[in-house]
């Protein structure tokens, strides 16, 4: 008896790039992000990874933008906004992290301990 | 191609916050460093004057830029409700900051905060409400590592940071895959495809984006953060953090599921009370063996979210009524019990409660707004705190009675923990007998928060009239 091939892998469809693709590098790359908050304990890693998940997000939105909505730029305009937004973060992020070195010569979180999470 | 026409006098009160932040920055370079302390009389008449341009606009409603920027009494309340926040804060704060930085700055940041707040009120979009949720927290990242100086406030500087990121990149993806299975971005018509397809992803997307605004009105299980940073930031920031920022969340909140619930009914009643439930247990219940006067009352105001949580339940008018009437009230009570404690700080360097003992001695008035502001979020009748718990649990009482006997359980609970600074305060003798004195704007915000706490309790008529006629226009859309 001939078991038939399920061909999962189909090799016109994989050579033209669709959403699909965009969203799940999207899914992988926030949830390498998410991972990095949680595991890393070098605050300048941890906002390394925030970055991953806000890029994540810029993915998705000028993906849907160009599949969803192709006649206006909704989704562009967004991922603009939040490149913006998370430039500031990071140099809020960053400036913080000198005073705190200043403070205490570590940027290891679980140096952090006065106050208790 | 036409220019569309729009009306400038709906946004007012943003335009001259935000000339106000930012002349307030600009002098604070010209002026000589030892004349800045005028500086933070401007902003406070500043937010004044910002205050009776929104109450003068009060007639005044709607929308701008197709539908990106709402105007409506809903939003207008709510901004006059952060405006109070912020005048409160900046009168009660101005000798506490006189000792720890720039007075320029810190007004400046305050009022870009209180402007990412107004921004969230009025949001009609989810790039508005990004923009604004962003301004607002970015602000206070800024304020709660303000003492620069100190190790305490620079470590929830950076604790905040660091989570307040996640949450936003968190709440960004949720909204990205909302908008890409709704193909746009407006409140509205992301409601309606919610209502006309709910699909598991945009229900994620909508769960992601409960999450990312959980954590800001510091919802249990994303409340982890609020402890520390309410312990290590300047207190003022404190009171204008817990009040402001959870307040401006909540509104935003209150936007969009209101607009979205006849699609996921089923999935968020159940939900949003149990999250309401285990909220106010945790709260009240950690809130107990704290020994930081700061720290208790961040748990209290866990618990407070809460209470508020109740009211977006049901998501129809009654519940949009309790919450606003909450939210109001709520200002008060927190501003007037962080500022006793950021007055007592300045005196003795402490925010310990054992040092607080024979406060009524050494100051009978701000012993006297501790203990009304603290019974008021106890929800001790004729105080304004149990007519708005009355009004909360009201919504609910048909449908989850069990949740409403949580909530008296619980607020029992709660009056143990509050008694028992009022106790410390009240039998102990003090160890050192010297009198507090207060300075006259601290004065004033005190008596303020009492005042208004005492008069919404015993005739809440006028208030509830006016938060009648605000729900209203919400549900007009």
């Amino acid at each position: 008896m001939q078991i038939p091939v399920v061909k999962l892998i189909d090799p016109v469809t994989m050579l033209s790039i669709g959403p699909a693709h965009y969203v799940i590098l999207s899914a992988v790359l926030f949830c390498i992000g998410l991972f990095g908050v949680l595991a890393k304990r070098n605050a300048i890693m941890v906002l390394i990874c925030i970055e991953l998940m806000l890029n994540a997000v810029n993915i998705n939105l000028v993906a849907f933008s160009k599949y969803v909505t192709p006649a206006d730029f909704i989704g562009q305009i967004f991922a603009i906004f939040v490149i913006t937004v998370a430039a500031a973060e990071v140099g809020l992020g960053l400036a913080i992290i000198i005073a705190i070195y200043r403070n205490k010569v570590s940027v290891n979180l679980d140096d952090f301990d006065l106050l208790k999470w | 191609m036409p220019v569309p026409v729009v009306d400038l006098s709906l946004l007012a009160p943003e335009i001259a916050l935000a000339v106000l932040a930012t002349a307030i920055l600009i002098l604070g370079l010209i002026v000589p460093k030892g004349s800045r302390f005028g500086l933070s009389w401007l902003a406070i008449v500043g937010l004044a004057g910002v205050l009776g341009i929104t109450l003068a606009g009060w007639e005044n409603q709607g929308t701008l830029y197709e539908g990106l920027f709402i105007v409506d009494q809903y939003a207008i309340f709510f901004k006059i409700t952060f405006l109070v926040a912020a005048f409160l804060v900046a009168l009660g704060s101005q000798r506490y900051i006189e000792r720890i930085g720039d007075q320029s700055e810190y007004y400046s940041v305050l009022l870009f905060a209180a402007l990412g707040m107004l921004v969230m009120a009025s949001a009609g979009d989810f790039i508005t409400l990004y923009l604004g949720l962003e301004l607002m927290t970015i602000a206070f990242i800024i304020l709660v590592c303000f003492n620069r100086t100190s190790a305490r406030s620079l470590e929830a500087g950076i604790k905040y940071i660091l989570l307040a990121g996640m949450s936003s990149a968190v709440l960004l993806y949720g909204l990205s895959l909302v908008y890409g299975l709704s193909g746009s971005v407006l409140i509205p018509e992301v409601a309606q495809a919610v209502a006309r397809h709910p699909s598991p992803a945009l229900i994620l997307g909508m769960v992601m984006l409960v999450a990312g605004l959980g954590f800001k009105i510091s919802a249990v299980p994303f409340h982890m953060w609020a402890p520390d940073i309410y312990e290590g930031a300047p207190t003022p920031i404190t009171a204008f953090l817990a009040a402001g920022s959870k307040a401006a969340s909540f509104a935003i909140l209150l936007r969009i599921f209101v607009a979205a619930l006849p699609g996921v009914w089923a999935y968020w009643t159940t939900l949003v009370a149990i999250l309401a439930a285990v909220t106010i247990i945790v709260g009240n219940l950690v809130a107990i063996p704290q020994t930081n006067i700061k720290r208790l009352l961040a748990y209290s105001s866990i618990a407070q979210a809460g209470y508020i949580l109740v009211g977006l339940v049901t998501a129809e008018a009654t519940g949009v009524k309790a919450v606003m009437f909450y939210a109001f009230l709520y200002v008060f009570a927190t501003v007037g019990a962080f500022t006793v404690a950021s007055c007592f700080y300045s005196v003795t360097g402490s925010d310990e409660i054992k040092d607080y003992a024979g406060l009524s001695q050494r100051s009978p008035f701000m012993a006297a707004v501790m203990v009304v502001c603290m019974l008021s979020m106890a929800g001790i009748p004729p105080l304004a705190g149990f007519v708005g718990k009355f009004y909360l649990f009201a919504t609910v009482v048909n449908d989850y009675l069990w949740l409403v006997f949580i909530g008296l359980v619980m607020s029992m609970v709660s009056v143990y923990y509050y008694l028992k600074v009022t106790l410390v305060m009240y039998r102990d003798e003090p160890v050192d007998n010297t009198p507090i004195k207060l300075s006259g704007p601290v004065a004033v915000t005190l008596l303020i928060t009492m005042a208004a706490t005492l008069l919404i309790g015993i005739c809440p008529g006028p208030l509830s009239e006016a938060v009648n006629a605000a729900a209203n226009t919400f549900f007009l859309h």
